[in-house]
């Protein structure tokens, strides 16, 4: 911010415009489908590769699990920021897609614990690090990259595009597993299928490595380049001038952080809530969230283009605003459509089936299934699994005592619906963002400049919310353990966390942010 | 509006220290946990968002004190 006036920028055609967002959008999709499909898979990972009776690879399991989440993506933005600021946009976000995709394939590789032991959970927490640090590095580079190119009164239109790959690399993990799931079968895919998802994706890196490949330098990087104006240390301009850390902070506190909670809410919590509260069983609670994220996706161009008109600012803090004022009321109606205790239960109408099933060890699996139906079509099965060793057939394991809802049409659509709001939420916060923060900082040193603030904003504040609001939520819970009643609906004590996150940023952002574009010094 | 921004300094300082204080404790008794999860997520918190959210609130706050945000 600067004041300085903004030079002419030289006419690029639609045509390049759109080969350079393509060869963008596709690669940082990949590296979102790769970072995801590693949480989607979660409990079939950890008894392939940390098996809980030792305590060190559990010990690395917890670490692999949060290492990638958040904690070294600001050290990837650090390193690939600093690196894409002085050697240019295209080559930097290159290295980060081969490092997530071979790490990702890799990963698909890697022989089980029973088969190499420590090793396994030890590599797999060394992939997931390459992981977390080349998505630190990829985000900055792919919008820098787009927003160099873009007219600058249509940045918030051409950037959104990038801002839709999140969403997407989403909803691609979730329609490949559950593919890949429902052609193998579910005994085969935990067995080995789960390896497919992961092998898939070299393709996938292959052929967007060769697009990216095809691409020239942004117009701005190499106008610089060619001036000598490249900046020599991004590291020390960036965060060692004050000019430009009140800035990175306003970044954090005024936009990236509310805009993490309302993302990893509207993204992540609500399907943890969905499984986890709300019991529904797997294929419905993924459908629901699927359904949702595809609807709603349109939305991030949508509001990144308006943010053209009427400001980032606006569009920004009113979904932050909308998260704070409804995020109970619509947890609270979340809750409502799989609350047995408010239903009528058509006791005649229950059934029981057992199922058995010879693992691969030789143990036998016996599955008991109690169906209850209700009135309205709602189904809700308790599900007990035991395990009797091929050493001792006649003394089974304890029993493992589960619940799957199944919702009937109505409810199904309404979750979905509901969902589709906060999703639409997070188009709301995400789309303008990268517009946003491009036009905070200078060219020579805004891949550095804006990588941080969005990865401490997105990974760090964001990252956390299913931890912080499952933790606030066990702390209500228990507390109504000891004095019944003391904490009123416990399972949205959650929520306190990215309301508090989101309101605290909304007031930040409405007083310190300028809603005028910010024009720097070199563009 | 640029003295409310000046005097919200204040603000922002003392939320970093309470949100310091307030996740410093709870961190702590997490570390103190016997579930490993606990333990991991306690020396998480006490050791990446506490410096962020205590270090950056306050330098934030002191900017605005300074007036460094005025128009």
């Amino acid at each position: 911010m600067t004041g300085k006036k903004a030079k002419v920028q030289p006419a690029i055609s639609k045509r390049t415009l759109f080969s350079v967002i393509s060869a963008s959008s596709v690669g940082t999709l990949i590296e979102w489908y790769d970072f995801y499909i590693f949480g989607s898979l979660a409990a079939i990972l950890s008894s392939q590769f940390f098996p809980k009776d030792n305590p060190t690879a559990a010990l690395l399991s917890t670490l692999a699990t949060f290492a990638a989440g958040f904690i070294v993506r600001p050290f990837g933005a650090l390193v690939f920021g600093r690196l894409g600021d002085l050697v240019g946009r295209k080559y930097t976000f290159l290295v980060t897609l081969v490092l997530m995709g071979g790490s990702t394939f890799a990963i698909g590789l890697i022989p089980g614990y029973a088969t190499i032991g420590f090793w396994a959970p030890l590599l797999v927490l060394l992939l997931r690090l390459i992981q977390g640090l080349a998505l630190g590095g990829e985000y900055g580079g792919a919008a820098t990259y787009v927003a160099e190119y873009a007219p600058e009164n249509q940045r918030g239109y051409y950037t959104s595009f990038i801002q839709t790959t999140a969403t997407l690399g989403l909803f691609v993990s979730l329609g490949v597993i559950l593919i890949t799931r429902e052609l193998l079968g579910v005994e085969a895919f935990a067995d080995w299928g789960w390896r497919v998802p992961f092998i898939l994706s070299i393709l996938l890196v292959g052929v967007s490595i060769i697009i990216r490949m095809r691409m020239a330098e942004s117009p701005l990087f190499s106008k610089l380049k060619t001036e000598g104006k490249i900046s020599k240390n991004p590291l020390a301009e960036s965060f060692g001038k004050k000019q430009n850390l009140k800035m990175v902070l306003l970044a954090l506190f005024g936009a990236t952080a509310g805009q993490g909670v309302i993302w990893y809410t509207g993204q992540f919590y609500a399907l943890s809530f969905i499984q986890k509260a709300c019991n529904v069983e797997f294929v419905q609670s993924n459908v629901i969230v699927a359904v949702a994220l595809l609807g709603a996706t349109p939305f991030f161009v949508i509001f990144g283009g308006l943010s053209d008109r009427i400001g980032r600012k606006n569009i920004m803090l009113a979904g932050m605003l909308l998260g704070v004022l409804t995020y109970r009321p619509i947890y609270d109606k979340m809750y409502s459509l799989t609350d047995l205790t408010t239903r009528q239960e058509l006791s005649d109408a229950q059934t029981i089936s057992r199922k058995l099933a010879k693992q691969p060890n030789g143990d036998l699996l016996t599955t008991s299934t109690t169906s209850h139906f209700y009135s309205d079509g709602l189904i809700a099965k308790d599900i007990e699994k035991t395990i009797a060793t091929s050493k001792a057939p006649n003394s089974p394991s304890k029993p493992e005592l589960t619940k799957a809802v199944v919702l009937p049409s109505r409810s199904f659509w309404l979750m979905i619906f509901l969902v589709f709001i906060q999703v639409l939420y997070v188009t709301m916060v995400y789309g303008p963002i990268a517009a946003f923060l491009v036009e905070l900082f200078p060219t020579r040193i805004r891949y550095t400049s804006m990588s941080l603030p969005y990865h401490i904003g997105n990974g760090i504040f964001g990252g956390l919310t299913p931890f912080i609001a499952t933790a606030l939520v066990a702390t209500a819970t228990k507390a109504n353990e000891v004095a019944p009643g003391s904490v009123e609906k416990p399972y949205l004590e959650g929520l306190w966390y990215p309301i508090l996150v989101a309101g605290v940023c909304f007031v930040i952002g409405l007083l310190y942010l300028n809603n005028k574009r910010y024009t720097t010094a070199d563009d | 509006m640029d003295a409310i921004k000046k005097y919200l300094g204040i603000v922002w300082i003392l939320l970093g220290v309470y949100a310091g204080y307030d996740r410093i404790t709870d961190s702590l008794t997490k570390i103190a946990s016997d579930k490993l999860e606990d333990r991991v997520f306690g020396w998480v918190v006490l050791c990446v968002l506490v410096p962020i959210v205590v270090g950056g609130l306050i330098l934030f706050g002191t900017y605005a004190w300074q007036e460094e945000y005025d128009e």
